[in-house]
């Protein structure tokens, strides 16, 4: 958001020391794809972005290699009651003996699709709408506000309720869909701020004077002041995805033949691990929830820094 | 090469845009090849309305925009992009004018994308160096730059620079000189100079009275959407006729002369003028020469006509705002 700041502080940077992008890629010698080489040695400078996008991975990875190596599926009995972590079962086993790890990691690989899906789906229609609306004005803008208001009153939540109930909807994809399909309406709303905002700006009109269509124009000018912010954007629909969909799974409305992170606290709460002091059967997915979403946060932050040259110490 | 006609810009207001405001009234006004005109007016004259109606980024209301006898007020994208290859624009912000996010270098890369995708890179280059070296820049200290590390003169000759890449006829300059420093300003001002030499028209708009009379060959004077007065610089500046272009030369310290000599010319000035119009006087003989059908006040009320009072010296009613009750009493 602070990529939207008007330059204010004329002929002062004139002096300022080479920065150490400036001196990778000379501007004698530039080549097409040196931005993008630029933004990505930036990105891997800052630590922020580093350990953020390290704690994701590895949970990404974790989720999509770690069943190929597991002896036993999530659902099955595979052992004792109520074991603490062991060798043989790292996190522990359920009350009816499943193992906790192999429901963590099956679970990871569907909380990572809610996740991508349903933030996914919902940033999409959001920012398609958002920059339409914003960048063409007049009656295409009220149109599409109109459509956005009536979704944002639309209580999402209940809705999810009626359509997982009634239509039987018991997928994980399915479920991601839905809740992207009722979560875009602040998306569309704020990218509808940003973009009215940057269109009044002297660089919009140079970029029609140089010829250019309004598709080029949103992808090239506007939407690269706004990356650090739709890319927050999408952290939040992801994470709230997360969070809708372990409140459907809590209310029993979720996958049936599935296993999800929310799924297992649900299940933990209904056995009453807190109460029977089974910590390994909630923490993990509560943790691997909060590492997630809050590695996505830090990465959004330091991600601030790479696309706005302000930021970056030089 | 380009001409005006009766320009109006009207802006819907208020709750569910019921009420009216007139940015632009029946502007008329023509710029030649070679040839500087001025568009001066104060905050809230339409000057940059105007400008930013020549480069097809506002719609206009009424009236008509002609380019070499094409009209260009309703062009469809690639009309448009043609259009852009002879006419081009600068702004008033150097600042806001670059995509803070991006090197300068980008806004080059646009305009080479949209109008020279087989040029080669080396060839390009080379083009870019060359409208880099007319507006005195080195390339070296201003390529590979991002907004912020570059001064406002620089940054207003880098987009001086954009437009002459384009093969252009027309430049439409809004308040350029403005945001610069004194001493990057003459240079700005003779590049001016020099690419109306070159066959450039330029139309040029801004409140600096001085700045008018120093690069244009015509002036034309903007009260509240309306134009006031309009003519050859010299005539104008030698001769003000309208009670505002009178106000608005009387404010301007001069080199010269004294306060008070200014002041004792522009009072008498302003006795001779008093309670007169000289637009009504006119059309009144006119109407006199035609008949006394004409003369029994065929002019309506919000009439924003002009009439030539010397050669090439037109002036429009003397009331100032466009509600007013001419002085004359007509």
């Amino acid at each position: 958001m602070t990529a939207t700041q008007p330059a204010a502080a004329p002929g002062t940077g004139t002096e300022a020391t080479e920065a150490p992008g400036a001196a990778l890629a000379p501007s004698g010698s530039r080549k097409p794809g040196g931005d993008a080489r630029e933004t990505l040695y930036f990105a891997l400078r800052n630590p922020k972005v580093v350990i953020g996008s390290v704690v994701v991975l590895a949970f990404l990875l974790l989720g999509l290699l770690g069943p190929l190596f597991l002896k036993n599926a999530p659902m099955d009995y595979a052992g004792p009651p109520m074991a603490p972590p062991s060798a043989d079962f790292p996190f522990g086993t359920t009350t009816f003996g499943q193992d906790v790890f192999a429901q963590f990691v099956a679970g990871l690989r569907s909380t990572f699709l809610v996740g991508l899906l349903g933030g996914g789906v919902a940033a999409v229609i959001g920012m398609a709408i958002g920059f339409v609306a914003g960048y063409r004005g007049g009656l295409i803008d009220e149109l599409l506000n109109m459509l956005t208001n009536v979704v944002l009153v639309i209580p999402g939540f209940v809705v999810l309720i009626i359509i997982n109930a009634y239509l039987g909807v018991r997928s994980v994809p399915m479920q991601a869909l839905y809740i992207g399909v009722f979560s875009w309406p602040w998306v569309a709303r704020a990218v509808r701020a940003q973009t009215l905002s940057l269109r009044s700006r002297d660089f919009i009109d140079l970029a029609r004077l140089s010829g250019v269509g309004v598709g080029t124009i949103l992808r090239r000018e506007v939407a690269p002041n706004m990356y650090s912010y739709l890319f927050m954007t999408f952290v939040l629909l992801f994470g709230g995805s997360i969070l809708t969909a372990a409140s459907l799974d809590f209310i029993g409305l979720g996958p049936t033949n599935a296993m999800s992170l929310g799924l297992m606290m649900n299940q933990a709460v209904q056995w009453s691990a807190l109460h029977l002091g089974l910590w390994w059967w909630f923490i993990p997915p509560g943790l691997g929830i909060t590492l997630i979403v809050g590695s996505l946060y830090i990465m959004n932050v330091g991600l601030d820094e790479v696309f706005n040259p302000k930021l970056r110490e030089m | 090469m380009l001409t005006i006609e009766a320009l109006d810009k009207v802006y819907k207001t208020g709750t569910f845009g019921t009420s009216d405001l007139h940015a632009v009234r029946k502007v008329s006004l023509d710029v030649q090849r070679g040839e500087v005109v001025s568009l001066i007016g104060e905050s809230g004259s339409g000057k940059s309305t105007i400008g930013k109606m020549v480069l097809h980024l506002l719609d206009s209301t009424g009236g008509s925009i002609t380019f070499d006898g094409r009209d260009v007020t309703r062009l469809g994208f690639r009309a448009r992009r043609d259009y852009y290859r002879k006419v081009q624009g600068v702004f008033q912000d150097p600042f806001s004018s670059f995509n803070p996010i991006f090197k300068v270098d980008r806004t080059f890369e646009t305009l080479r994308r949209s109008y020279f995708p087989r040029v080669s890179g080396a060839a390009w280059r080379e083009k870019l160096e060359e409208a880099l070296g007319a507006v005195s820049l080195e390339p070296g200290d201003t390529l590979g730059k991002f907004p912020h590390q570059l001064s406002g003169g620089q940054l207003q000759r880098l987009l001086i620079a954009r437009a002459l890449l384009l093969d252009i006829e027309l430049l439409v300059a809004d308040e350029i000189i403005s945001m610069l420093d004194a001493s990057t300003r003459i240079d700005v001002l003779n590049l001016l100079g020099e690419l109306k030499g070159r066959g450039l028209g330029i139309l040029f708009v801004t409140h600096d009275l001085s700045l008018g009379n120093y690069v244009s060959d015509r002036v034309v004077i903007l009260y509240k959407g309306r134009v006031v007065e309009r003519g050859a610089t010299a005539a104008v500046f030698d001769d003000p006729l309208h009670p505002y272009t009178r106000d608005l030369l009387a404010s301007v310290p001069h080199l010269d002369r004294t306060w008070e000599e200014v002041e004792a010319e522009e009072s008498a000035r302003s006795a001779r003028l008093a309670g007169r119009c000289l637009y009504h006087e006119a059309l009144a003989a006119q109407g006199r020469a035609l008949g006394d059908e004409v003369a029994a006040g065929n002019t309506p009320a919000d009439d924003v006509g002009l009439v030539e009072h010397a050669p090439g010296h037109f002036v429009g009613c003397f009331r100032k705002a466009a509600d007013e009750e001419c002085p004359a009493g007509v």
